[in-house]
């Protein structure tokens, strides 16, 4: 099952550059929330930040209170590996390990962690890519076909697997349809609407249209800062900030 | 991109007014038909609802055009809506003007009876409401149309008055009946041509201020 997100006073640089603002946010277990805002407004920092994947980046660090379930993701303790693997994420581009088969791809985190149990295995893979919504169209080229012989949008559901096979509690999406077709991007949609069964979403995407259609909440972003976070409905029907309404129709960004 | 689509939205708005102007002339000579008996203006209103009609489809279709090629949000959004449903009462309007020119000409094909109801003063509150609701639109200003929400309790107190005295004449004078319920139908008429204006008010508080304050309420989305 998914868990709650609770971030709280959460900053963010890049050097001496600030990226986030004390970002206080509380995401909702088991829904959808995107986070939009124009280029540079700091949205993909901030889920960044959530998995402790900003911190990878030279230079950068966040300093703040950012608790995932009951796991606190930035306490003295942490894990920055284990936080990894609860929290999963789907980036832009499909990254599929290139010369590994379709089975190996998606096993390839369980491998990581230590995983050994075959028939264990064998059933995460399956599990997952049905998840995935991917298992119907590969599940008799798993070991025959590499991740890279699969279509963009089929990568794209792989890498979704991959992330799922080791059973996280939030899954984080950084644009994860904005290089498909139509089609592999409303496959990705009806995806994550149903993930959040699940799972705890996060996806930002530059699409207004798509996190209008697949997110119960929708947070603004502007120059580091969380501007509007509400429901989705609220957000693009009647947003109670100008700067919010001004982004949505188009009058800047 | 953007401006093209500013475009399309202005070119809307003026659409709406020019329907909204003729929606307008079509009550003020309906008004003028009762007012002289003349059945010059009657035939005007007849022939004028082709052009209401007309105007009708042309903003529906802009309408649909924009909402499927641009994707518009928030205040663009309910703009839009709210455009679609002005236009479906305006067009409402524009039959109701048809309506009373048809009971001016049934009224005229007989000798004139003096009735204890004063028709112009109704239309004329009538018109002016949905003028300020037009004015509204025009500049979106919701208080403005407030005040034609306010209208409204008038003219359907009219229409009340026009039905206690316009039956008490019927019940007297069986010989008017006929020109009594003609005036009557007008009355009616003219109640719903207010009903519109106060729809298109309502609209255009929606547009404005996001606000639904249809049915005596003010909901704003949570």
């Amino acid at each position: 099952m998914g868990v709650g997100i609770e971030v709280r006073g959460l900053n963010a640089w890049y050097g001496k550059n600030q990226s986030l603002n004390s970002i206080d946010m509380t995401v909702a277990a088991n829904h959808v929330t995107a986070v939009i805002g124009p280029s540079g407004c700091g949205k993909s920092t901030y889920v960044r930040c959530l998995n402790r994947m900003h911190e990878t980046i030279p230079e950068a660090r966040a300093e703040g209170s950012v608790k995932v379930g009951e796991m606190d993701v930035y306490g003295s303790g942490s894990d920055p590996v284990e936080v990894r693997r609860r929290i999963g994420m789907v980036f832009q581009k499909p990254n599929p390990f290139p010369t590994m088969s379709i089975y190996d791809n998606v096993a390839a985190g369980l491998k990581l962690n230590g995983f050994r149990n075959r028939k264990q295995m064998n059933e995460l893979v399956e599990r997952s890519l049905k998840l995935a919504a991917l298992w119907e169209e590969v599940k008799d080229y798993l070991h025959k076909k590499s991740g890279a012989s699969l279509s963009g949008g089929q990568q794209q559901r792989l890498c979704i697997a991959r992330a799922l096979a080791v059973e996280p509690e939030v899954l984080l999406m950084d644009e994860p349809a904005s290089a498909l077709d139509p089609i592999s991007t409303s496959k990705i949609e009806e995806l994550i609407f149903q993930l959040k069964q699940h799972y705890t979403v996060v996806i930002v995407t530059h699409n207004m249209q798509q996190a209008a259609r697949v997110a119960e909440f929708t947070a603004f972003f502007l120059m580091g800062s969380l501007i509007e976070y509400d429901k989705t409905e609220k957000i693009f029907t009647t947003p109670a900030d100008k700067r919010t309404e001004d982004y949505i129709t188009g009058r800047f960004g | 991109m953007r401006s093209r689509f500013q475009q399309g939205l202005d070119e809307l708005k003026e659409k709406l007014l020019r329907m909204g102007g003729l929606a307008e002339q079509a009550i003020d000579r309906a008004t003028e038909a009762y007012r002289t008996r003349d059945s010059k203006y009657c035939q005007m209103v007849l022939t004028g609802e082709n052009a209401i009609n007309e105007a009708e489809r042309e903003i529906d279709e802009l309408s649909l055009d924009l909402l499927a090629m641009q994707q518009p949000m928030a205040v663009d959004l309910r703009f839009i809506l709210a455009v679609l449903k002005i236009n479906a009462d305006l067009e409402r309007v524009g039959d109701q003007a048809v309506n009373i020119a048809q009971r001016v000409l049934d009224l005229i094909s007989e000798p004139e009876v003096q009735l204890p109801v004063d028709i112009p003063r109704m239309a004329d509150s009538v018109s002016t409401m949905v003028q300020r609701a037009l004015e509204a639109f025009l500049d979106g200003r919701a208080e403005v149309a407030e005040a034609v929400l306010q209208m409204d309790g008038i003219v359907d107190r009219m229409k009340d008055e026009a039905f206690i005295v316009l039956v008490q004449k019927m019940y007297n004078e069986p010989t008017v009946t006929r020109a009594a319920l003609n005036v009557l139908l007008i009355s009616r008429n003219l109640e719903r041509i207010a009903d519109h204006a106060t729809n298109i008010a309502e609209d255009v508080i929606f547009w404005v201020r996001g606000a639904d304050v249809r049915h005596g309420g003010a909901h704003y989305r949570q």
